[in-house]
């Protein structure tokens, strides 16, 4: 069992991990346009934080944007007040989206629906104190943050495809691992699951502050590369949604399903975005109602139905 | 000041509890998120303004077409939809981002067909509407302007939108506890599985359900004008997380709960407002969380919602 997890592991590994890693790292040196492949990177891990959390657990944060914000304000309070070099402030932007991760812990007693609405509410409620005018002093309020004086996209870039990396490993991980299988224990029968030992509570927080974290240090990350934003920019719902739709379009729990859903429907996204603007809306309406009713499991789930083991 | 604040906050409270209303009986009957809520209202708003544009309809007078209009929207939208997403393996999810897809779509038309501009309607209108329906009873006689309750005026919109909000939820309460549909829906509403097993249509049974919770929207917004302020097609996720605030503080398939949680809401609104107001968008979201994690069963709910 546990040879032919670790074999997943490394099958993983070769398969998914290096080859878009390489493929990311390259990429700049081919196409101009910098700040569309910064942000694919940037929605390739927030779809994988999404995948670690409802794909092996079944929450769905519907407010996953609440920890891309608190790593961006993380980061540029710490560069802004302490005068940190960005990447000493990049672990402020984990604490802060950790921190958040603790603070909303108690969450994770509500189910379903439920659990969504109030991480919605709780990203919405995070977003309003931080633009609050009375906080000037300390987040700039409304007013938003500039950065320039630490301005460096590319060792931005080289960290955002790091922390990538590091978050593709660890989804490989919790394919191939005891503690992968426990999370997905849990998911389909909470009282089996903790009947057979497992820890439901730890587990399942292991897995939500694992995603806090991933999403903060990539929002640091992304206040670092762009420098200059207003807290709608990093609080915007369409980072969770896209992340969600991304997510589930190519389908959870595998590592391929979001990379593709990321790679079609964001490009997907910045062609219509270019070329007819006024219709983007309505056509990502009808595909993401599409995408639900006829394949609610992802594309991938086509290949799965026919016995494939999708890495 | 205080007499003032709260009287205010009831009125909102009330025309909250009608925001609310058509989301917790779809919620409550078919286990969905109905993300889109908020746009139908939006939709409900325009119908108002268009018709009082175009041809001076009062809004009072548009209430019963909207809600027949939405009724008839409601039940085929609901064939197309929802019997395939409950067929799927997570509905409740699921539903969540079906019908963040559908309110895209309408919230995309309507962008297209009536403009990104800010609409509104003269709020004298209302107060007409209410006076001229005081004085159909013999020996009154009342002037179209502010209404005085307890010494205190109040726009005669805010009143009139009050009023009608008490008699929705009234007809609402009715149609639940003394129609043989209305207990066949509450069937549905306690165990979709046993119901069915008992030979109930759930299917006609929530579809209808359905059709009356997207009318129910629609009527609220036909006051959203005076509610809400200015109507464009974005305001719908706005009225969809206030829904949400709404009918979880109150709880689940109760249009009583509704009210209350309706209540609370509005009266801690404008005590927000008046008295902290730079802080007053912070409460519905920080009141959602913490009655989700103290109470998550709702005021007066009964059901459990923990993991």
């Amino acid at each position: 069992m546990l040879k032919a997890l670790s074999r997943r592991f490394l099958r993983d590994t070769a398969l998914i991990v290096v080859p878009v890693i390489a493929i990311m790292a390259i990429l700049p040196s081919f196409y101009s346009n910098h700040l569309l492949l910064f942000n694919f990177v940037v929605f390739l891990t927030l779809a994988q934080g999404v995948n670690i959390l409802y794909g092996f657990t079944g929450y769905l944060p519907f407010g996953y944007v609440g920890f891309f914000g608190a790593g961006a304000y993380g980061f540029s309070i710490a560069v802004l007040h302490l005068k940190a070099p960005p990447l000493a402030a990049l672990v402020a932007a984990g604490a802060a989206a950790g921190a958040l991760g603790l603070l909303l812990a108690p969450l994770l007693r509500l189910s379903g629906a439920y659990f969504s609405i109030a991480n919605l509410a709780a990203s919405l409620a995070v977003l309003q104190i931080i633009s609050n005018p009375n906080l000037e002093d300390i987040t700039r309020g409304p007013y938003g943050i500039s950065l320039s004086g630490v301005f460096n996209p590319t060792l931005a870039y080289a960290m955002a495809l790091m922390i990538l990396a590091a978050t593709l490993l660890f989804v490989a991980y919790l394919r191939s691992s005891n503690f992968g299988l426990a999370l997905q224990a849990i998911r389909e029968n909470l009282f089996s699951a903790s009947m057979a030992g497992i820890d439901v509570v730890r587990a399942r927080m292991i897995a939500w502050l694992a995603c806090a974290l991933v999403a903060g240090f990539i929002g640091g990350v992304f206040a670092w590369y762009v420098s200059v934003f207003f807290p709608e920019t990093v609080f915007g719902a369409e980072f969770s949604i896209f992340a969600i739709v991304f997510a589930l379009f190519g389908g959870t729990s595998t590592l391929l399903g979001p990379i593709v859903g990321v790679v079609i429907l964001y490009g997907v996204y910045n062609l219509i975005g270019v070329s007819a603007p006024q219709y983007f809306q309505l056509i990502y309406g009808f595909l993401i109602m599409a995408l639900v009713l006829f394949l609610p499991n992802g594309l991938t789930s086509l290949l799965q139905r026919r016995g494939i083991d999708v890495p | 000041m205080l007499v003032y604040t709260l009287f205010a906050g009831i009125l909102f409270g009330l025309y909250f509890s009608l925001v609310g209303l058509g989301l917790n009986l779809v919620f409550g009957v078919m286990r969905i998120v109905n993300l889109a809520h908020g746009d139908f209202l939006m939709l409900g708003a325009y119908l108002a303004f268009w018709l009082y544009t175009l041809s001076e309809v009062n809004p009072v007078a548009v209430i019963p077409l909207a809600f027949a209009l939405f009724v008839l929207i409601g039940l085929p939208l609901y064939y197309m939809l929802v019997p395939r997403l409950l067929a799927a393996k997570d509905p409740e999810m699921l539903s969540i981002i079906l019908f963040f897809g559908l309110s895209q779509v309408i919230e995309a038309v309507a962008g297209i067909v009536f403009g990104r501009s800010e609409r509104s309607i003269p709020g004298g209108e209302l107060g007409r509407a209410l006076a001229g329906f005081v004085n159909l009873f013999p020996g009154a006689n009342m002037e179209s302007g502010p209404v005085e309750i307890f010494g205190q005026t109040f726009p005669a919109a805010w009143v009139v939108a009050g009023l009608a909000s008490l008699l929705a939820v009234l007809c609402v309460y009715l149609y639940l506890y003394r129609t043989r549909l209305g207990a066949l829906t509450r069937a549905v509403m306690a165990d979709r599985e046993e119901a069915l097993s008992t030979g109930i249509d759930t299917h006609r049974v929530s579809a209808i359900a359905f059709a009356i919770g997207i009318a129910l929207a629609a009527i609220g917004g036909v006051f959203a004008p005076f509610m809400l302020g200015s109507i464009t097609p974005a305001m719908g996720v706005e009225a969809t997380v206030t829904s949400f605030a709404v009918i979880v503080i109150g709880s689940l398939g109760n249009p009583l709960g509704t009210v209350l949680g309706g209540i609370i809401y509005g009266v801690s609104y404008m005590l927000m407002q008046s008295y902290l107001s730079s802080w007053a968008n912070l409460l519905p979201y920080l009141l959602l969380i913490a009655i989700l994690l103290v109470r998550p069963s709702g005021l007066l709910g009964r059901r459990v919602r923990l993991a």
